[in-house]
């Protein structure tokens, strides 16, 4: 079981000053894995970026703005939230959520993009590009670049603008450019191949704002430090709420930034069990999944050596996932070495299993999470189901992260349920639709007035 | 500075005619495998006078950082093709029985997952001279630089007009052969103007590695440009232009029509020899 000493040395989240750790060693790898494998023409800008942070670590001034931000912008801390009538489908386990879906923009990404934001700032740069998936990372990256009066692009899979379109839109409302990018599989790494070679034409002014743990060095080590607040955070509410730590942290793995934010704090903690899950799509023995742990080996995309899904000649294979935001044939590096090193576990779980954790989770508790982050708490039920068969007197309790809320994936729930979004009014009682002639004479409420 | 490799020999026999070395890019695999290795003894040999002395095979990848829309969309066809990263050893073959100096141009994870060593060997047994590497550079390279010496293959690395000297130096000391200079901040891509960032670069190589063979790449479309780059440089390498005029002669419904191939290459090779 979990440590249960309270450690009064740690501050309360957001007052803890954020530091940087052991790994990356200072060439950025992790063991065999990271690096930077990128054209030299980037060198210069990713020299720039690490001494920026590097000397932003240590300026006072920049964590008293980033963590102001924190507080009164993104609306941090996030609180945890024990949902009874969930767990009662997690075998005897507890499950508790960490809520980054209610951060402003709805997600975790403005952790990352608030300090990325204030960096390109601090380097003097008027413009960012980023690369999203889900479109999280892209709404967010437009909202601090409105912030902070930064010129914004943002690539995108076309396959992701038609499935993601309410967040399209929210990025051009907040001023963003957003370019559908068609090469390739039309996802998430196509829009990362176009951001990279847009930066590498004009990284004088530009700078990359990377949405997750991966990318040549210093960006997994920089999205990490960033995103650490998760884990900061979680790891105090535990410890006051509970009195001790989790027995189990629980997050989804598609680069994996929420996951290794969350983990990130409890990595030291031996107790506590780290699992991420991986997009496992239609299954990985299908060949149709974006697991790249489970299914992948590793190789260097993207400026890294992580795992990867290719083929024997080293061609990235395209991913699948019902998820745009896990649709990524690679993974961030230091989630390959936690793999490697033992320390963490990762499993698949298929789009039917997440779909299954969307529905049950939205109708027990009133929370409709992103349908990335119902890979995680498909994972957890599998784990509490799994720790009960093991020991049924043991009440684990297991953290989720639900690293973003399902708003934007209505479009996909309504599809994959089958929904029609038309009331049913066979069964009895009244419609909910007004009659064309008692509309038109509705009196309108006051605050519409 | 950077060791002489393989490639020298071309470089000073150049030099002994007062000019550029012309180096030209194709990808293995465009139109399809046997027509890629028609397009490139073109190159080496255009039927109406000197061609490229260096052939730079490029091995298709799915996730080409340094490319700009034309390669990609050829190396993209290539892959739907059914393009294998062996085929580039068939190509390396066809280059040196030319009679010009075989190059690859690859992304890392293709050589990495061939197997480093492996990759050296079989290219030097099948007569390949320099190995390019736009995503490798020398910060990297522990497992590359052991297995280039050991098959006697030339390094070549790219250098930016970002590089700082320091970059530079580091640069043209792990380089075999010569040094990749890109004229421009950018992918690849033929432009309608040269850049001065080229001749600048080139004079600051000069500077800090007196020794080292700089070829200037990126955005040189027409034998004027050749001229214009081949009066400072030691190279001239053409990339996008010659894929272009396989593409147009696809698009057309005729992938094996080499004449516009011919034509430009014709019109570059005498571009490198009008400083």
């Amino acid at each position: 079981m979990a440590d249960n000493a309270p450690e009064q040395d740690r501050n309360l989240a957001g007052q803890r000053p954020w530091d940087g750790r052991e790994l990356p060693d200072a060439r950025g790898h992790f063991d065999r894995l990271g690096g930077k494998f990128v054209p030299e023409a980037l060198y210069a800008a990713l020299a720039e970026l690490e001494e920026a942070y590097e000397k932003a670590l240590v300026d006072p001034d920049f964590g008293a703005e980033l963590n102001d931000l924190r507080a009164n912008y993104a609306g941090r801390p996030t609180p945890l939230t024990e949902a009874k009538r969930f767990s009662v489908h997690c075998g005897n386990a507890r499950i508790v959520f960490k809520r980054e879906d209610l951060n402003h923009t709805g997600s975790h990404k403005i952790n990352n993009v608030l300090g990325q934001a204030l960096l390109t700032r601090r380097m003097g740069k008027k413009r960012v590009i980023a690369e999203t998936g889900a479109g999280q990372h892209g709404v967010a990256t437009a909202t601090a670049a409105a912030l902070m009066g930064l010129e914004c692009r943002i690539y995108m899979g076309k396959v992701d603008t038609d499935r993601q379109a309410l967040n399209v839109a929210r990025m051009q409302l907040l001023g963003a450019e957003v370019i559908a990018v068609e090469s390739g599989s039309a996802t998430l790494k196509d829009a990362m191949n176009e951001a990279m070679r847009e930066w590498v034409a004009t990284v004088d002014e530009t700078h990359y704002l990377i949405g997750t743990v991966a990318g040549p060095h210093p960006f997994p080590k920089i999205v990490r430090e960033f995103q650490r607040v998760i884990s900061t955070e979680a790891r105090q509410q535990f410890l006051d709420t509970y009195g001790r730590l989790p027995d189990a942290v629980c997050a989804c793995v598609g680069g994996g930034s929420n996951a290794l934010g969350s983990f990130a704090d409890f990595i030291p903690d031996a107790s506590v069990a780290l699992y991420g899950y991986e997009a496992g799509g239609d299954g990985v023995e299908t060949g149709r999944h974006a697991a790249s742990i489970n299914g992948g080996s590793v190789g260097v995309l993207h400026g890294t050596r992580t795992y990867l899904l290719q083929d024997e000649d080293g061609q990235t294979l395209e991913s699948h996932s019902i998820s745009a935001g896990l649709d990524y044939p690679g993974v961030g590096p230091e989630h390959s070495y936690l793999h490697d090193a033992g320390r963490a576990t990762y499993e698949p779980v298929t789009d039917a299993e997440a779909m299954e954790a969307f529905r049950l989770l939205t109708q027990t508790e009133g929370l409709m999470p992103a349908i990335e982050s119902a890979h995680a708490v498909a994972g957890a039920m599998r784990l509490g189901r799994r720790l009960a068969q093991t020991d049924p007197d043991a009440r684990p309790l297991i953290m989720v992260t639900l690293s973003g809320r399902g708003d934007k994936d209505v479009r996909t729930a309504i599809r994959w349920f089958g929904l029609t979004g038309e009331v049913d009014a066979t069964q009895g009682g009244d419609p909910v639709e007004l009659p064309a002639d008692r509309a038109a004479h509705a009196e309108p409420r006051p605050e519409e007035l | 500075m950077t060791a002489p490799g393989n490639c020298t020999p071309i470089f000073d026999r150049a030099a002994a005619e007062e000019r550029a070395v012309f180096i030209g890019y194709l990808p293995v695999g465009y139109p399809t495998v046997p027509g890629s290795l028609d397009a490139m003894r073109a190159l080496v040999d255009p039927g109406d006078g000197p061609g490229a002395d260096i052939v730079e095979i490029g091995i298709p990848y799915s996730d080409p950082m340094m490319d700009g829309a034309t390669i990609q969309r050829a190396a993209t066809r290539a892959l739907e093709r059914g393009v294998r990263v062996r085929d580039v050893l068939a190509a390396t073959e066809a280059v040196a029985a030319a009679g010009a100096t075989p190059c690859v141009m690859s992304y890392w994870n293709l050589i990495e997952q061939y197997g480093c060593d492996a990759f050296a060997r079989d290219f030097a047994n099948a007569g390949g001279a320099g190995v390019i590497t736009p995503d490798l550079t020398p910060d990297e390279a522990d497992e590359w630089t052991p297995a280039t010496d050991a098959h006697g293959v030339d390094r070549i690395y790219l250098v930016a007009p970002s590089s700082t000297d320091d970059r530079i130096k580091l640069t043209a000391d792990a380089a075999r052969g010569w040094l990749y200079a890109t004229a421009v901040m950018g992918v690849t891509g033929a432009r309608d103007t040269t850049s001065e960032a080229g001749h600048v670069l080139t004079q600051r190589i000069r500077r800090i590695s007196p020794d080292t063979r700089v070829g200037i790449g990126l955005g040189v479309s027409d034998g004027a440009q050749a001229a214009e780059i081949g009066a400072y440089a030691d190279a001239v390498i053409v990339g996008s232009a010659l894929v272009r005029t396989l593409i147009d002669a696809d698009d057309t419904g005729r992938p094996d029509d080499l004449t516009a191939l011919r034509a430009l290459t014709s019109d570059l090779a005498r571009g490198v020899r009008a400083r």
